[in-house]
């Protein structure tokens, strides 16, 4: 099932939390959702899952209006809410149960999913605990039981991983891959790494509008526009080399990173490269060309980038 | 209806696993017992076989307890959040008061159903007047849906338990007694008004064995306007 959100807008008093935004995720996507903190990503999910109503626009999931067919379009959706709200003084397995029946799955097929729940999410050995004595970890993986234990179309998971130790971390994320090949996911995270390795498209949300919207690469396309190399060159006066270096036809813009070792930051003409130039300067002048790195605009950069203004 | 029933048995299975249910049983048969069996104008003062002084005590004990029952129904959810996965499960804001109400009611049954060796004891003394017992029993359980009912409303706009119980037994003080109070400082149609808007009224005369649609219809508009009050209060988390 695909989700389409169409133009939503919520406000909440006078601040537009989420002003009207529109994206599409297909099946078999994994979304994943970026911006700072009171951005309006946890706002926008939870539209999506219909505990908000949003003030303008629609959501259609599969096609469906979620204005008019909630109830049979939440049954698809998996929600892993902000924070994993649970209700502490209950056994997981109760409420497992409790999660399984409401969602509406058969009776006979109840205590099958819970097994397969507590497989995954790795909870046997803590199963017959009351979910107020576990750890956060254990919490989080209850939360994520209980998103998944109707084996839903649509995954909605905000901070799925927060809490967890690296190496849950890694299983989560591998879980979530896993998933995304054949459901639809939106996961929130404000780690970077997080969405480079589990999420095919990212959104970047700022002040409640989309700023960006591509896989890592194509975003930092967008935002790098131009080559930067990273190169040392030794042998020869600093100040000559940032002399010569500038002169260059195919460089715009040359700074020193460190004045003693030699080193220098190269920024090169839009749709240009100056790799060649620098080597063919070296060459004749004598001097020794012992680093030239091309630097890529890394997703911190690009995330900085956009949202800090 | 079944989820309602779902969210009904969990909300009842909470009642009894964190001992509140518990609590609550002792301390209702044990107040009602002392003042129908021990205390005050009891039982065998009356001098007949009737049960209208237990019917007295518990319209009390129950207006007091109902709202530390409710209290915590849907202020809690709001308080840690799990209001929101609740809701985003395939359970409508409907489903959910219901199925809150429909526990906090089905616990005062119990309660009320430990009472019934009163009824048995009070009979072998005499002869007891059987409509008057079940009209009685029909009574307490339409005043304890009204309460409940406030109760809940009352929960739903506070994530405070204890400001939720308070403005409960506000609300409540008023069909108690307060209306009941003006009904008999003002003459006319003010006074008859008051007087239909107290609960006593409508009570006692169930207590006495009458069911007249009067009555039900009283109970069960204000049981629905107060649910629907709550559920309106759920929607508002839109605003």
């Amino acid at each position: 099932m695909d989700i389409n959100v169409e133009n939503i807008t919520k406000t909440y008093g006078r601040q537009k939390a989420v002003d009207r935004i529109s994206f599409h995720v297909k099946t078999g996507e994994v979304l994943g959702f970026l911006g700072p903190n009171g951005a309006g990503k946890t706002t926008t999910m939870k539209m999506i899952t219909n505990f908000l109503l949003p003030e303008e626009g629609n959501i259609y999931i599969g096609g469906k209006s979620m204005l008019e067919d909630a109830d049979e379009l939440k049954k698809h959706i998996g929600y892993l809410p902000e924070n994993n709200p649970l209700y502490m003084e209950m056994p997981i397995m109760d409420y497992l149960q409790f999660s399984a029946e409401i969602l509406g799955i058969p009776k006979d097929k109840i205590p099958e999913r819970i097994h397969e729940m507590v497989r995954v999410c790795g909870l046997n050995a803590e199963k017959h605990k009351k979910i107020g004595e576990l750890s956060k970890g254990y919490r989080q993986r209850v939360g994520l039981a209980q998103a998944m234990i109707h084996d839903p179309e649509i995954l909605i998971l905000d901070e799925p991983t927060s809490g967890l130790d690296p190496n849950q971390i890694v299983e989560i994320r591998k879980l979530i891959r896993e998933l995304g090949k054949e459901k639809t996911v939106i996961l929130s995270t404000h780690i970077l790494q997080e969405v480079e390795a589990t999420c095919d498209r990212i959104l970047i949300i700022n002040k409640g509008k989309i700023v960006a919207d591509g896989t890592a690469e194509t975003l930092s396309r967008q935002v790098q526009g131009q080559e930067l190399l990273h190169v040392k060159i030794e042998d020869g006066d600093p100040n000559e080399i940032f002399k010569a270096l500038q002169e260059l036809p195919t460089v715009s813009l040359v700074d020193f990173t460190d004045r003693q070792k030699n080193k220098f930051e190269v920024q090169s003409k839009p749709e240009m490269n100056s790799n060649r130039d620098i080597f063919n300067l070296c060459k004749s002048r004598g001097w020794v060309l012992t680093e030239m790195i091309p630097v890529e605009t890394k997703l911190e950069d690009i995330f900085r980038e956009l949202t800090m203004n | 209806m079944k989820t309602t029933w779902i969210i009904a048995k969990r909300e009842l299975n909470s009642y009894f696993d964190s001992l509140t249910a518990y609590i609550v049983l002792i301390l209702f048969l044990g107040f009602s017992g002392l003042f129908t069996w021990i205390l005050g104008n009891d039982i065998f003062m009356v001098g007949q076989a009737s049960l209208r002084s237990f019917f007295g005590v518990a319209y009390w004990t129950l207006f007091i307890f109902i709202p530390a029952l409710t209290m915590r129904l849907i202020a809690e959810e709001n308080r840690s959040g799990t209001i929101e996965l609740l809701l985003t499960k395939p359970v409508t804001d409907r489903q959910l008061v219901g199925g809150k109400f429909l526990a906090a009611l089905l616990l005062v049954i119990i309660a009320l159903a430990f009472t019934l060796p009163y009824v048995i004891t009070v009979a072998s003394i005499g002869n007891l007047d059987q409509g008057a017992v079940f009209c009685g029993y029909l009574g307490l359980i339409l005043l304890s849906a009204v309460y409940i009912s406030i109760g809940l409303y009352a929960s739903s706009v506070t994530s405070n338990q204890i400001v939720a119980f308070l403005i409960a037994i506000f609300i409540g003080l008023f069909f108690q007694i307060i209306f009941d109070m003006l009904a008999r400082t003002f003459n006319g149609v003010t006074g008859q008004v008051f007087n239909f808007l107290s609960v006593s009224t409508h009570f006692e005369s169930m207590s006495r064995g009458v069911i007249d649609t009067k009555d039900l219809i009283y109970f069960l508009s204000l049981m629905i306007l107060a649910l629907k009050m709550a559920e309106d209060s759920l929607a508002k988390r839109n605003a």
